[in-house]
């Protein structure tokens, strides 16, 4: 039986799409049985960040409406033999998504499957509903910012009560809390709210802090998850957070501000 | 020297992260108290405030509207603060 993770945080563009694909890449190259789904009807992006845009043939809502079986919509990565995407709709309507739909489709992929990653899109709609509704554990991905913080919150309420862990009175869903484009710098200089700050107001303990990075737009453009790239601040800062989800201990890095001379020099 | 102390103090509360803390304290607390409250409360809270506009100067903020269930009966539970 596969572990069921939502990736989601209510407002656009906190890094959803970036940790689903970092995420999945890494728990797949740990050797992990790993799909990743892609829940944004209409504005699909995970297949870019993945680089496999031009390998879909069917999607999501393709099996959802059985036009296609999983065998032929699930893309199969080029890069690690243990990671699977399927893709979102690029034309369909929203409500193709059913919660009915969608549990079926989960309920077959579990039987094969470690691990099922749901990008969730934005906003507390369909997409985002079908997304956290079968999770076991949500990553909740929050930038320190006062409307990222709000919507968190806000999913937090979802997940507590509409998911269907809490409709049928199950063990609730796993909270764990990422905060990502952290900058330090900024942080020092009273003008972004610290870790601290965001784990009070939330309630929840964070499992990881990915920096704001560069290396993030270079990944994305290259197609490439940025756990791919090694040597990158933004990589190893998602290494250590699979590491956490995993079970390990690691101390949080990239949280510091710059040293003097290297804010100097770089 | 408590002069410089109250400097540096009131120079942290004001910076913009500490601003974006409190507020979000007052939002959060305030949105999760209406989760799982009924649809109507929002609409009972506002038609609330337009009588008790009718007598005294208030703002939105100052009824709150609550229902806790307690055993097999609920209390409706109102607070207005009004301006002295
Ligand atoms: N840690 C980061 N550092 C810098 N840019 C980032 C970081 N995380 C995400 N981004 C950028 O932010 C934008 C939105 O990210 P995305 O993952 O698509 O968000 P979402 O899926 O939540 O809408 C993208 O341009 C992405 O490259
Ligand atoms: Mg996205």
């Amino acid at each position: 039986m596969a572990k069921i993770i939502v990736v989601t945080s209510g407002k656009g563009g906190v890094g959803k799409t970036t940790t689903s694909a970092a995420f999945s890449m890494g728990l797949a190259m740990r050797g992990y049985k790993t799909v990743v789904i892609d829940f944004d009807i209409g504005l699909r992006n995970l297949d870019i960040v993945m680089d496999c845009e031009r390998r879909v043939v069917y999607d999501f809502v393709n099996v959802i409406q059985g036009d296609a079986n999983l065998r032929q919509a699930l893309i199969k990565d080029k890069r690690c033999e243990n990671l699977f995407i399927l893709a979102a709709s690029q034309t369909k309507e929203k409500e193709a998504l059913t919660l009915e739909g969608v549990g079926a489709v989960l309920n077959e992929l579990s039987q094969d499957f470690d691990f099922i990653i749901c990008d969730s899109p934005a906003g507390i709609e369909q997409g985002a509903f079908t997304a956290m509704y079968y999770a076991d554990e949500a990553i909740i991905v929050t930038n320190p910012e006062v409307s990222s913080v709000r919507d968190s919150d806000r999913m937090l309420g979802i997940l507590q009560s509409k998911s269907q862990r809490a409709q049928e009175g199950l063990d609730s869903v796993k909270e764990n809390l990422l905060i990502t484009r952290y900058d330090p710098d900024r942080v020092a200089k009273g003008e972004m709210m610290s870790i601290e700050d965001v784990e009070d107001i939330l309630g929840v303990k964070n499992i990881g802090v990915i920096p704001e990075s560069e290396s993030v737009l270079k990944a994305s453009n290259q197609g490439h998850p940025v756990i791919m790239d090694k040597n990158s601040d933004a990589g190893m800062a998602y290494d250590d957070m699979i590491a956490r989800f995993l079970g390990e201990t690691r101390p949080l890095r990239f949280i510091e501000r710059k040293g003097l001379l290297k804010r100097i020099f770089s | 020297m408590k002069k410089l102390f109250n400097f540096f103090k009131n120079e942290q509360e004001k910076n913009p992260a500490n601003v974006a803390k409190e507020r979000l304290k007052v939002i959060v607390a305030h949105e999760r108290r209406q989760r799982n409250q009924p649809d109507y409360l929002q609409d009972l809270q506002r038609d609330l405030m337009l009588v008790i506009q009718k007598y005294v100067e208030i703002e939105a903020d100052n009824v709150q509207v609550q229902l806790d269930s307690e055993g097999n009966y609920s209390v409706l539970e109102l607070n207005v603060t009004l301006p002295n």
